[in-house]
């Protein structure tokens, strides 16, 4: 089975000017690597400001000018070029946005959610299919012609939601759905999510809350300082003992159910040359200082990690 | 020392309130949690108690006292998005002595880096940021704390550091906090006593 | 996906953006920096000579010369000098009065009503009658010429920096700063100052090629300099009694001398905006 995208050692950096004339290149994400099934759902669980959101942006083909990218990203096994990105966004691959703030505030909804047409009679088409889809998801006719300052914030959600879903996309982009929703917002979020998946889709989650990816994701992979640590099941997620990093272990004994366990340290500021997380792990070896472990495959769970690699070397 | 507020009301618009015959009190030396939906007020009632809005119904008072506006605010806010409270002008070193100059060891207990302070805000990660911003309103002629969301944005390992260092100093400062969240399970482990807004907003 | 940026490609590829800008901006103020010290150097009471009067552009006199027989080129570069002194005097000032209306309009309600109707009163009436108006009541001359252009000049930045600072103190960290309790000086100062600087700094240029092409039209008009100045108003309106005998030197040279001035200042100011916009500050 193809996979549905498939994310290979993608790096992203930005070229700015740091004093005067000179420029430097700060490097954002980092030798990331992920992949996407049909009828899946992966989480990309990051602190805010740390520039998942930015993997999104790589795969929708929305970066700024000043950005740098290496790597690839496949879309059913085939690599996503500009052109490609360009034809598939809105139509294969969506965005659900975060907020209402992506929407134009002097456009009705039901417009924007139908977009551009060519002739009257796509108009009609488009428009019946998004009146299916908005009804689907509880909104009434009502609501097509608000504009979007007038939507409540579980209205305005659902909207997004079904203008993403109009084109019939086989893979959903979610940047950071539940920003500061209370908890049954929060719920109604994770169940349409879920219900994604039911439609055979591929869903790609950038959250950072941890809460939010263990109850949707079947897989979560970690984020740290730009880099991919782990990528793992949200099951074993569960327990601290079942992940591999100890970051990933910290991050799961810090939840307020788990303990509240104070962790120190901080995420380096710059890129490093060795692990990121060198300075606060506490199963660190020599070579982690200067060296950086990469991404492998332990026992089906995607680490990076120079204590596992060798595990994996001598078996 | 006794924070409160009595009988608050208050409305953006003439028709709808938002805030309606809101009281609540807070000792200098407890944690009160403030629960709520998103978009019902509750930052609304943190720019009440704070002084960042004057023009409600109601009194806030410290010890019955009313609060003097023109000097430092002994009542100070902690906003959710630290990246929008600071000039992005500043230098971080500047952003922070804006309010008071702490001790080197006030500054290590918040996991403050020396090279962050020649650093411009739009180079720190909000984690980073939030740290400044928290020790910034730590001022010794602060009484009391308002926390709007402070570690909503932030990864858990970050939220455990942040609180526990805030939580140390204003215990042993004798500052009391009211920490504002949507999240039930991080102010049950925090806070000594858990309000919910619903239940003292008379809407 | 590593393409070359269009921008590293070309003459300068080795530069970049930044550093291309800066190169235009230093060469263009070179070339008016020459052409005003040039102009400051050269008496204003040039030689005549009779013999000479009235010959086209050669390579003795490459503007020709005029019915005394004075060099027009050594005329246009001390006119053109004088017209940017003027500009300097009339944008900064009228930066100054930009600033202050800025910072007025801030205060309250009342000011800020108060500044919004000056601006509308002063947008409602045209530039050029403004300027004739306040220069003749200020006994014309440089004086009165750069008072009327700066008073007339203020509008456009003012606007902009008011909306600028509008929203700079609605926003947190003002409101922060006041719970510290700093004083609205202090704010206006510490806070704002930095944030609109490059602002008042892009407008100032950029009102600098009005400052200079209206100094030249109201002088031309008889209400600017006197007739005695070497301005290059003077010289395109002397120059009109003579363009019909052919000499089309006169007009010709000066009034392509004083856009090209013109022209330079404009691409300074455009140039510097793009430096600071942040929309494109890293390419």
């Amino acid at each position: 089975m193809t996979k549905l995208l498939e994310v290979n050692n993608l790096s992203i950096s930005f070229t700015q000017y740091v004093q005067g004339l000179n420029r430097h290149d700060s490097k954002v994400i980092t030798d990331l690597t992920i992949d996407v099934n049909e009828n899946e759902i992966v989480a990309v669980l990051g602190s805010s400001g740390s520039g998942k959101s930015l993997l999104a942006h790589s795969i929708l083909g929305i970066l700024p000018y000043n950005s740098h990218v290496t790597g690839e990203i496949k879309y059913k096994g085939e690599v996503l070029t500009q052109e490609l990105k360009e034809k598939l966004r809105g139509k294969e691959i969506c965005l659900i946005p975060q907020s209402v703030n992506f929407l134009d505030p002097l456009m009705k909804v039901s417009q924007q959610a139908i977009g551009e047409c060519e002739d009257d009679k796509e108009r009609e088409e488009k428009k019946i299919r998004q009146r299916e889809v908005f009804s689907k998801y509880g909104l009434d006719e009502s609501v097509d012609d608000l504009y979007p300052f007038e939507l409540s914030g579980g209205m305005a959600r659902k909207v997004l939601l079904s203008t993403a879903l109009l084109g019939d996309p086989n893979l959903l982009i979610a940047d950071e759905p539940t920003p500061g929703l209370d908890k049954q917002s929060v719920e109604e979020t994770i169940s349409d999510i879920k219900n994604l998946k039911e439609q055979d889709k591929g869903v790609l989650l950038i959250t950072h809350e941890i809460n939010v990816a263990l109850k949707t994701a079947d897989r979560i992979a970690v984020f740290y300082s730009g880099h991919v640590i782990e990528i793992n099941t949200a099951e074993n997620f569960k327990d601290a003992d079942n992940v591999l990093h100890p970051y990933t272990k910290a991050l799961i004994n810090s939840l307020p159910r788990n303990g509240f366990k104070l962790t120190e340290g901080v995420q380096p500021l710059d890129d490093v040359i060795g692990c990121p997380y060198y300075e606060n792990c506490p199963v660190r070896m020599d070579k982690c200082e200067k060296n950086k472990p990469k991404l492998i495959n332990h026992n089906g769970v995607m680490i990076r990690c120079f204590n596992y690699e060798e595990v994996n070397d001598e078996s | 020392m006794n924070l409160e507020a009595n009988n608050i009301s208050f409305s953006y618009t003439k028709k709808k309130p938002i805030l309606k015959d809101i009281s609540l009190s807070l000792k200098n030396n407890e944690i009160i949690g403030l629960i709520g939906d998103s978009g019902s007020g509750k930052s609304t009632l943190c720019k009440i108690l704070s002084g960042h809005i004057s023009n409600y119904s109601g009194e806030v008072t410290i010890d019955n006292q009313k609060i003097p506006d023109k000097n430092f605010y002994p009542v100070q806010l902690i906003f959710q998005h630290p990246e929008k409270t600071m000039n992005p002008k500043w230098k971080m070193e500047k952003v922070l002595s804006e309010s008071w100059t702490p001790t080197q060891e006030l500054k290590d207990t918040f996991g403050l880096k020396d090279t962050w302070l020649t650093r411009w805000p739009n180079e720190l990660s909000g984690g980073e940021l939030q740290r400044f911003s928290i020790l910034r309103a730590l001022n010794p002629k602060t009484k009391f704390i308002i926390a709007d969301e402070i570690s909503t944005m932030l990864d858990a390992v970050t939220q455990v550091q942040i609180w526990e260092a805030l939580i140390n100093h204003c215990k042993a400062n004798n500052i009391g906090i009211l920490a504002v969240s949507h999240d039930e399970e991080l102010l049950e482990v925090i806070c000594d006593e858990i309000i919910h807004f619903n239940k003292i907003n008379n809407i | 996906m590593s393409e070359t940026p269009w921008y590293n490609k070309g003459l300068f590829s080795s530069l970049n953006l930044r550093q291309k800008t800066l190169l235009t901006i230093g060469l263009t103020g070179l070339v008016l920096l020459v052409i005003f010290i040039s102009g400051t150097l050269i008496d204003a009471n040039l030689p005549t000579d009779f013999s000479i009067k009235m010959q086209p552009p050669s390579f003795a006199h490459i503007f020709g010369t005029d019915w005394m027989g004075r060099d027009m080129f050594i005329r246009t570069i001390k006119g053109l000098s004088l017209s940017i002194m003027i500009g300097i005097g009339a944008s900064i000032i009228s930066s100054i009065i930009a600033t202050l209306l800025a910072f007025l309009a801030s205060i309250n309600k009342f000011c800020d009503s108060f500044v919004s109707w000056l601006i509308d009163l002063f947008a409602s009436i045209p530039h050029i009658l403004l300027i004739m108006m306040i220069s003749i009541a200020l006994g014309k001359g440089a004086f009165g010429v750069i008072m009327a252009v700066a008073f007339s000049h203020w509008v456009n930045l003012t606007r902009v920096l008011r909306a600028e600072v509008l929203q700079i103190n609605t926003s947190e960290y003002v409101a922060l700063s006041k719970r510290f309790g700093k004083s609205k000086l202090w704010i206006a100062k510490e806070h704002i100052l930095p944030l609109i600087l490059s602002q008042i700094f892009v407008g100032t240029l950029l009102v600098f090629p009005h400052a200079i092409m209206h100094e030249s039209s109201v002088t031309f008009l008889g209400f600017g300099l006197s007739p005695h100045e070497p301005a290059i108003g003077i010289i395109l309106s002397e120059s009109m009694t003579y363009l019909a005998m052919g000499a089309w030197w006169l007009a010709f040279f000066p009034g392509m001398a004083l856009l090209i001035v013109v022209l330079l200042f404009d691409i300074i100011g455009d140039n510097l905006k793009r430096l600071f916009d942040p929309s494109q500050a890293n390419k």
